[in-house]
């Protein structure tokens, strides 16, 4: 059914349980991106955070 | 074309996904980093100041208490705590740090922060503050909570400056003159000492803004101590609570 993740998870090498550790690793490290670099990015088309008077911009 | 179509399926709800861890950081992470970031800040400012955590009694009981002339909170520097902001309403255990400057840095994570072009707490004229109303702490979420006759606490070095809560009014966002001495009138020569929170409203969005607006009520040196009703508060924030 999945074609993508199927096709990275069948690259990664080793046995079994090393393929499993090493997803684990990845999704860890694409969630660190998302925290750290993309979600901080997206909040600034949010309009949750604009409280000051006479700005204009989404801060 | 099979292929494709399901590359493009996964891709698609792996989006999906991000857009939900999204919302998941911003309205509840970003609370939980804040929140922690500012009570070792609250607590970190309180233990550094001298005085007794609970309130002194007056010599003769009843008898009014009067410490003088009302000194003006020191002016700070771009993101330095001036002090820490007490407001029962949102809860017996709401203290936020107060920091100069409204610009992204200071209000994502540090707290509250002050108008630098306003005035500092306990002066003649308008004491103005902004402060998210959803993430990075929320820390005005209950700003349309507020009844007149309560009271908001500021703690400098300084001493306790009593505020008490009037009214709220609804502006757009490019109504500036609600920082004003005397708010909304340029004219006026401002003879009260005014305090005005700002924040965005409706509570998910940022069309308008909400202001609530308070007066001095009363003032204490920290050697007095805290006012009776946030006392516990101040108590457990330098530690002996």
């Amino acid at each position: 059914m999945t074609r993508m993740y199927a096709w990275i998870f069948r690259h990664l090498p080793g046995p079994l349980w090393l393929k499993i550790i090493q997803s684990l690793i990845l999704v860890t490290a694409a969630l660190f991106l998302m925290v750290q670099y993309l979600f901080p990015w997206m909040a600034h088309f949010t309009s949750f955070t604009d409280s000051t008077i006479g700005s204009q911009q989404h801060s | 074309m099979r292929k494709t179509i399901q590359v493009l399926g996964e891709l698609l709800l792996t989006v999906g996904v991000i857009l939900l861890l999204f919302v998941g950081w911003d309205l509840w992470w970003t609370n939980v980093v804040a929140d922690h970031q500012q009570d070792q800040a609250v607590q970190n400012f309180a233990r550094d100041l001298k005085g007794p955590t609970a309130p002194v009694k007056p010599p003769k009981p009843g008898s009014p208490e009067d410490f003088g002339q009302i000194p003006v909170t020191q002016p700070a520097g771009h993101g330095e705590m001036i002090g820490v902001v007490y407001i029962p309403r949102f809860g017996a255990d709401y203290s936020r740090p107060l920091i100069e400057g409204t610009s992204q840095d200071v209000l994502d994570t540090l707290g509250l922060g002050h108008y630098d072009q306003t005035s500092m707490p306990g002066a003649v004229g308008n004491f103005a503050l902004a402060g998210h109303r959803q993430t990075h702490g929320a820390v005005l979420d209950n700003i349309h909570l507020l009844q007149p006759g309560d009271h908001v606490y500021v703690q400098t070095r300084q001493g306790y400056y009593t505020y008490v809560y009037r009214n709220t009014e609804i502006v757009l966002p490019r109504r500036v003159d609600v920082l004003l001495p005397v708010p909304t009138d340029p004219q006026a020569r401002p003879k009260e000492r005014l305090m005005t929170m700002t924040s965005c409203n409706p509570r998910f969005g940022s069309e308008e803004r909400i202001i609530a607006y308070s007066a001095l009520e009363s003032w204490r040196p920290l050697s007095a101590g805290p006012p009776q009703e946030i006392a516990a508060r101040v108590a457990h924030n330098a530690g002996n609570g």
